[in-house]
């Protein structure tokens, strides 16, 4: 059955049939409870499933993302909200030496089956703290999954997936895409994590993609198209695992590849999947990896933001970069 | 020698020299300011009164992206301000701009960052006025820092940290706590306690008797003070600026006080609190006591009125055309300030936007 979703509507129903379907999930951060988060992702799940599974905490991320440690090690899969990207930063030590860390310490006695939701990136007008691309921190920590949507549909099946999930999943909520709808099948298996997608066949060159610059991806392979050049665009869903066989086999079938995302380009995401990239298939590239990403300053306002965030004309750019005079 | 805990702990009732009916209290637990102070005290929070709504207004205007007004929390504003000297420091939070500008910032340059800016506008060592912190409770180590740095340097400075209910919650206020009482340094914590954060009463906060008690740990005094009566703050705080200047270390005050409006434009209060509640504070307005235990002492007359009411009038008008301007914005200012150099990565970057600004112009012709 499919229905017509937005991403922050699949979001609430995924935590609502994964609370339905498990009582041990319990969903707990800053304004959850009654006002339903800030975003409205947990709205009305404390009137459904009562103050014990849906709550409010007081105001503090690292005790948050910390009691949330202990009740994963006794038998719960907490569910965690962050409020905002940049606040989840108080919450780093338990993250990062914790979250990260529990299995491996306790030779794999001690799993930590929870989810910290962090709304992340921009392009939603905020003032500073507010649009924080926030991937690669956590990226680059070993022994979290980072995942990361960009449509209802995922948004649904990825969330109920690390809520399932026996690891520690940072979910990453690109928050201007809260509001876009769709329709969403509801009934799918709950997909792996770790799987990347093809959003749009092409063959000339691969867009590579993740969470709120697929939509630019896409909008950029449209105009290509106009132009009659054929991109292909890839949502890598997944960071951390990374699927290189569903990325690595898009940029073979077309030689050329522009890696696209927001946060700062250096050390960065989008430069850990142009280094797989150009190690994985050099033989069949045509040209170096491009990278269309934000540029190396703190987020800036909103009047601005459109100056940092990688946008069609970039991308296109980036594409014409690509040494088309050396054919093929 | 330990400190007594006893003395640390605060007193049952938050003290109130001004009831909410304007009327004196008696006895007085502390000495009640002197008229002059108060009448002062009485213009600075009619102009913040207007500057709060005028802000407001000016986001349903576009002139601002947000703004997290303190109306009813402006007894707590202007006696934040009013309490320091000139050498003095203030460290506010995103909800204190009020208390910005009664400490002399220019109405406009205070709204600098909410307005769209990538700055916080005025300056800072002149000023004495930290930059408006988000991230909760983050500044309170920083405010320790600098009193620190001042006792060390032999400066005689006192630091006041603003922090709300909810920031009372995280590690940063307890280590700021924990450093200030270790180090003595000279700070005053100000707590405005207005029983929300966001949308989370006070009672899923804390557990404790009160925010004041918190200090008691760490060896701090405490004090509960009305946070809508200016005379108290005046007194309570006043008492601590001078105790922490003196060599009395940190003190940690805790103003009981409301957040009359939702916690930004873009918050809607209806969903977790009852107009019930709010017409019960509405009752105790801080600026509306303090006009009536003044104009029935005689301390000010229809005249002096009317001059307050023009001041805050010429303030919001000087506000309204200091926002009116669309802002302008040179792309190279992003690059400018991240490092005292510039990187040659962010030169870099900053060519290429200059770059693409030429080819968008319309001669240029973009794609
Ligand atoms: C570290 C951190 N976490 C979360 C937030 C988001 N946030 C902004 S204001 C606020 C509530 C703060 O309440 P309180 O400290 O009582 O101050 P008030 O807003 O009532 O003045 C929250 C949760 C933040 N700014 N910083």
């Amino acid at each position: 059955m499919t229905e017509k979703l937005t991403m922050a509507q699949a979001l609430n129903r995924a935590l609502r049939d994964a609370m339905a379907a498990d009582g041990s999930v319990s969903v707990f951060g800053e304004d959850v409870g009654r006002l339903g988060g800030v975003f409205r992702i947990t709205d009305g799940l404390a009137a459904e499933f009562g103050e014990d599974r849906c709550f409010d905490t007081p105001l503090a991320e690292a005790g948050i993302v910390g009691v949330a440690v202990g009740m994963a090690m006794n038998g719960m899969r907490p569910v965690v909200e962050m409020q905002f990207d940049a606040f989840a930063y108080p919450a780093f030590e338990q993250i990062t030496s914790h979250v990260a860390k529990m299995r491996n310490r306790t030779r794999g006695q001690v799993a930590l089956p929870m989810v910290i939701r962090v709304p992340y990136a921009g392009g939603i007008g905020g003032v500073e703290h507010h649009s924080d691309s926030s991937e690669a921190y956590f990226a680059h920590t070993p022994g979290l999954h980072v995942v990361t949507p960009s449509d209802p549909a995922d948004a649904y099946g990825l969330l109920r997936a690390a809520v399932a999930s026996d690891d520690p999943v940072v979910f990453l909520e690109p928050k201007k895409l809260y509001f876009g709808a769709d329709e969403v099948d509801l009934d799918l298996p709950v997909p792996p994590i770790g799987r990347a997608v093809v959003r749009r066949p092409g063959t000339d060159a691969t867009l590579i993609a993740y969470g709120p610059s697929v939509p630019v991806a896409l909008d950029a392979a449209a105009a290509a198209a106009v132009e009659g050049r054929s991109l292909q665009v890839v949502d890598v869903r997944s960071l951390q695992p990374f699927d290189d066989d569903t990325v690595c086999r898009a940029v073979r079938s077309t030689g050329r590849a522009v890696v696209v995302a927001e946060a700062p380009g250096f050390v960065s995401v989008a430069s850990e999947i142009a280094a797989r990239v150009t190690e994985r298939c050099w033989d069949a590239l045509a040209a170096p990896v491009g990278r269309v990403t934000g540029l190396d300053i703190p987020y800036p306002p909103p009047r601005l933001e459109h100056l940092h965030l990688p946008d069609v004309d970039r991308v296109l750019d980036a594409v014409d970069d690509l040494r088309w005079e050396r054919g093929e | 020698m330990r400190p007594d805990p006893e003395g640390l702990l605060p007193a049952t009732e938050p003290v109130t020299l001004i009831d909410s009916d304007g009327a004196p209290v008696t006895p007085a637990r502390a000495a009640v300011p002197p008229a002059s102070e108060l009448v002062a005290a009485l213009g600075a929070m009619i102009t913040a009164r207007r500057f709060n709504d005028q802000a407001y207004a000016l986001v349903r205007q576009g002139r601002l992206a947000v703004y997290p007004s303190s109306h009813g929390q402006e007894a707590c504003q202007v006696a934040a301000a009013r309490v320091l000297s000139d050498g003095d420091w203030l460290f506010p939070t995103y909800r204190d701009t009020a208390a910005v500008v009664a400490r002399g910032v220019d109405p406009g340059q205070t709204l600098t960052l909410l307005s769209g800016e990538w700055h916080h506008g005025w300056d800072v060592a002149t000023h004495r006025v930290a930059p408006l912190t988000t991230p909760l409770a983050t500044q309170l180590p920083h405010a320790v820092g600098v009193a620190h740095a001042a006792r060390l340097r032999g400066e005689d400075t006192v630091v006041l940290a603003l922090c709300g209910d909810g920031g009372t919650s995280e590690g940063d206020f307890h280590e700021a706590l924990n450093f200030a009482a270790v180090l003595r340094a000279p700070v005053v914590f100000l707590v405005q306690n207005n029983t929300f954060a966001i949308s989370v009463p006070l009672s899923r906060q804390t557990a404790a008797p009160s925010l004041a008690h918190k200090g008691a740990g760490y060896g701090i005094p405490g004090q509960r003070v009305d946070g809508n009566d200016v005379a108290a703050l005046l007194a309570v705080l006043g008492a601590a600026v001078d105790a922490a200047r003196t060599g009395g270390g940190p003190q940690l005050v805790e103003a009981h006080t409301y957040r009359m409006q939702a916690h930004t434009n873009a918050d809607d209060a209806t969903r977790y609190r009852d107009d019930d509640e709010v017409a019960v504070w509405s009752r105790r307005d801080p600026v509306e006591r303090l006009r009536t235990f003044l104009t029935r002492r005689g301390d000010v007359d229809e005249a002096r009125l009317a001059a307050f009411a023009d001041d805050a009038e010429r303030l919001a008008a000087r506000l309204r055309d200091e926002l009116a301007a669309d802002l302008r914005h040179d792309p190279s200012e992003l690059f400018e300030h991240v490092y005292a150099t510039p990187t040659p990565q962010l030169r870099e970057q900053l060519a290429m936007l200059r770059d693409e600004a030429t080819r968008d112009t319309p001669a240029g012709g973009s794609r």
